[in-house]
């Protein structure tokens, strides 16, 4: 398999290149390409990328495999490979580091604006508060976000505006808390959020769709704020 | 490498993870200015895995559970060398400790009536054991770690904890007087090398399970905490305690929730047999994580294996019905498929124990101080050192981890931690400051490594740690081939000195981390190998081929290993619960 691998050391190099590695892939393996990045990393030390959990949990090794965002950890070569290549980038959009490593910190900057925690000023009960299973229920789909960035480095508004518009994995935690039946700050999330840019730059395209590794649906929850929006407008 | 730069805190934590953010946040929330230092970005810590829940007597589930019942499953558990005082602490001020993280906003699945949901773990009863299998442990659905770590994050950005996010502890810095002054640490995305000067340093680093080639465990878990107190010179407890968890998925090593025989998942053999019922008739898959391990290993030996190399058992849950699968345990479902290419809704999962936890750690009192032993063996307070969750052994769980319990441990003695060093700065604790030749001290490994005329690679050297401590020192354990092991880790241990980092770059110099890594890896494993060899007897997940049988007269101690001298010692187990009665130790059924 050859493997064409995105390289910039800031140190050495003046701009990005890529390089290409022929690579025997162990046979009856389906590896995943997380796994051929530890291969590469132990013939040349030198090849800088994120990991922690190996299992689709934690969120570090988002990346671009042949042309579409995912993580590395839980992605079947078997999966991406095309005519025995693969194409491995750093996620787009962001600032390049080293390597597949990007500068993750507009991409933090957009979650933290969202007021990222449960707000309830009433005094806390002596046990939990409750809350009913249909209410928690909206809850799911929102909750199990991994900020792995992979849906926001794939919308075409974020890339275009990434201090003004929230981008989606922001959106998608935003509508977690308007969603909490335990919140009592609706009032404020929705007027830090109305504007025509923090949601309203979201064109529908959907690519945070088609890569979310979990399955998320940060277009749907987008939709569900844009309506809360319009409710309080009129 | 000339003179660094001195950044300042009243207090740093170590470590990102749940135990690292809850002390911070206890700090913050209280006013001392802390910095949390992790080299992964928080959310991307290791308690993000943790799948089936908390256990914690909040009697939800039922409404007459008691956390003294909890603290006698939990003192059982450990087979009876877990801290009473301490495990008394950890399950009375759990539930509070939990509501405390649902009032921040964690997601907990629900019951009709709107209260936390509880399943069922293993090692858990009613009534002293009496009353039948308890269903204790708080879940969101099987992703409570996530939903736990991201609601800990969440709420230190409310608070303003400073976070310095991908920076890598090196070494503890130790002054003259003996204090524990702060860390060397580098910022990786720069290569900076600072002195991180502070009155109290926790080390929350979690644990180790990289040490084994087959584990449950993140890459990152690397023992750091562990390896910087050993360098220091500070000793380190039970490392002999591993915990194999009896499902990992077969050939990839990744977790299946104990929640899946919590819900009603079980164990069977080649020959469909549901093996549990033989080795443990009352609990049967809902046994101790220790028994349930060595009853597979067992089937496997005795040639009652799955698979074409009979290698591993199955875990049936098809007829738990897709949808209870699908509500409670959705991320099994989707791991299932991902790693061991099977549907659960329709075929067993293929599953083999692989180490998942370390019961051992930096002995602590129950607020965290770190402590060492005076040379008449009393306790010795380590000024400005302490540890939370699973890098520290308070002890709350001996020689055997009940399920569930280490995500309350994490909360509770990382708010513990919080509270004690808050309590002791309010009180004008101060320590002095640290020599130039101080900090040089805690500067040489790096300067070592960066020096390096050797030859090995570190990839290398990691690979034939991990298979060496998976030969000798897993599930069962013998005192002759120990002895081998240990003669191949001294081998080892001179490999790993002579690594060749093979990258000189500054900028996310990812291959400087993992040899400095190697380094904390070597520590532990060779602190769990000397410890394990010179146990002589089988408690918990510690199982001796060559000495069978629990040994309370000269063993119903802890361990406790001093690197400088290479020895182990021994240290008395607390049996002085303050507010209930001693607990006896008896022999461990299920």
């Amino acid at each position: 398999m050859l493997v064409s691998l995105y390289r910039y050391n800031p140190e050495q190099d003046n701009a990005p290149y890529m390089q290409d590695i022929e690579l025997d892939i162990p046979a009856g393996k389906d590896l995943m390409v997380l796994d051929v990045l530890a291969l590469l990393k132990e013939k040349d030390p030198t090849l800088a990328y994120r990991r922690s959990c190996r299992e689709g949990v934690c969120g570090s090794d988002g990346m671009n495999m042949n042309g579409k965002n995912g993580l590395g950890c839980i992605t079947p070569i078997s999966e991406v490979v095309k005519k025995d290549k693969l194409v491995i980038r750093p996620l787009p959009g962001l600032p390049v580091i080293r390597d597949l490593v990007v500068d993750m910190g507009i991409f933090y900057e957009q979650y933290e604006r969202i007021t990222p925690y449960l707000v309830n000023d009433t005094p806390a009960p002596e046990i939990e508060r409750l809350q009913s299973p249909e209410d928690r229920e909206k809850l799911d789909g929102l909750y199990e976000c991994i900020l792995c960035a992979c849906c926001s480095t794939a919308c075409p508004s974020f890339w275009w505006n990434p201090e003004k518009f929230v981008g989606p994995a922001g959106l998608l935690q935003a509508y977690r808390f308007l969603a909490d039946s335990r919140d009592t700050a609706q009032e404020e999330r929705l007027s830090d959020l109305d504007d025509p840019f923090s949601v309203f730059r979201c064109r529908g395209i959907m690519n945070c769709v088609a890569v979310c590794p979990k399955g998320l649906n940060p277009t749907k929850a987008i939709g569900h704020i844009r309506d809360l929006l319009l409710q309080r407008a009129t | 490498m000339g003179k660094i730069r001195t950044i300042s805190y009243d207090a740093i934590v170590v470590g990102g993870g749940g135990a690292g953010m809850r002390a911070a946040l206890q700090l913050t929330e209280t006013g001392v200015d802390t910095a949390c230092i992790t080299k992964v970005f928080p959310t991307r810590s290791h308690t993000v895995s943790a799948q089936g829940g908390i256990t914690c007597a909040i009697a939800s589930a039922d409404p007459n559970d008691d956390w003294r019942w909890h603290m006698y499953d939990t003192v059982k558990g450990s087979d009876y060398i877990g801290d009473q005082e301490a495990i008394e602490y950890m399950c009375s001020v759990g539930p509070q400790a939990v509501f405390e993280l649902e009032h921040m906003g964690l997601p907990f699945s629900r019951t009709e009536q709107g209260r936390i949901y509880q399943r069922p773990f293993g090692g858990q009863s009613k009534d002293y054991g009496k009353g039948g299998q308890a269903a204790r442990t708080c879940a969101a659905a099987d992703r409570t770690g996530h939903a736990l770590l991201h609601t800990l994050y969440q709420a230190n950005l409310k608070g303003g904890t400073t976070f310095l996010n991908e920076w890598y502890a090196i070494d503890l810095v130790k002054n003259s007087d003996q204090q524990v002054v702060g860390v060397i640490a580098i910022e990786i995305e720069t290569g900076e090398v600072v002195y991180i000067k502070s009155k109290a340093t926790v080390l929350a680093t979690g644990g180790a399970g990289r040490i084994y080639a087959s584990t449950t465990n993140a890459l990152i878990n690397t023992g750091d905490g562990i390896g910087m107190a050993l360098r220091a010179g500070y000793p380190v407890q039970d490392m002999e305690m591993w915990q194999f968890h009896p499902t990992g998925i077969y050939g990839a090593g990744t977790l299946v929730t104990e929640g899946c025989r919590g819900e009603g998942g079980y164990l069977i053999n080649s020959e469909g047999e549901r093996f549990m019922e033989r080795y443990a008739p009352n609990a049967k898959d809902l046994a101790g994580r220790d028994v349930v391990a060595r009853s597979m290993v067992i089937e496997v030996l005795e040639g009652r294996g799955c698979g074409p190399e009979k290698d591993h058992v199955l875990l049936k849950l098809d007829h738990l019905g897709e949808e209870t699968l699908n509500l409670r345990l959705p991320g099994i479902v989707e791991l299932s498929r991902t790693f061991a290419h099977v549907d659960p809704i329709k075929d067993p999962v293929p599953v083999v124990p692989t180490c998942h936890y370390m019961m051992g750690g930096i002995p602590t009192t129950v607020g965290g101080q770190a402590l060492t032993q005076d040379k008449e063996g009393n306790d010795q307070v380590i000024d400005g050192l302490f540890a939370c969750g699973e890098a520290a052994c308070v002890s709350v769980h001996g020689a055997n981890r009940l399920g569930g319990n280490s995500l309350l441990d994490l909360v509770v003695f990382g708010r513990a931690a919080g509270l004690h060093i808050e309590e002791r700065l309010r009180g004008g604790y101060e320590s002095g400051d640290a020599s130039e030749d101080d900090i040089n001290r805690a500067l040489a490994r790096l300067e070592r490594l960066e020096s390096s005329t050797g030859t090995e690679s570190v990839a290398a050297v990691r690979k034939d740690l991990q298979s060496c401590m998976q030969l000798y020192f897993g599930v069962f354990r013998d005192g002759d081939s120990m002895g081998e092991g240990l003669k191949k880790l001294d081998a080892i241990g001179e490999r790993a000195r002579n690594v060749q980092i093979g990258d000189n770059s500054k900028a996310f110099n990812t291959a400087r981390i993992e040899a400095l890594e190697l380094d904390n890896l070597f520590e532990v494993a060779y602190a769990t190998a000397y410890s394990a060899m010179e146990r002589r007897e089988s408690r918990g997940a510690h199982a001796r081929n060559d000495y069978t049988e629990r040994d309370d007269e000269n063993w119903l101690k802890h361990s406790v290993y001093f690197p400088l001298e290479k020895r182990l010692g021994k240290r008395d187990v607390n049996f002085a619960p303050k507010t209930v009665d001693t607990l006896q130790p008896m022999i461990r059924t299920y």
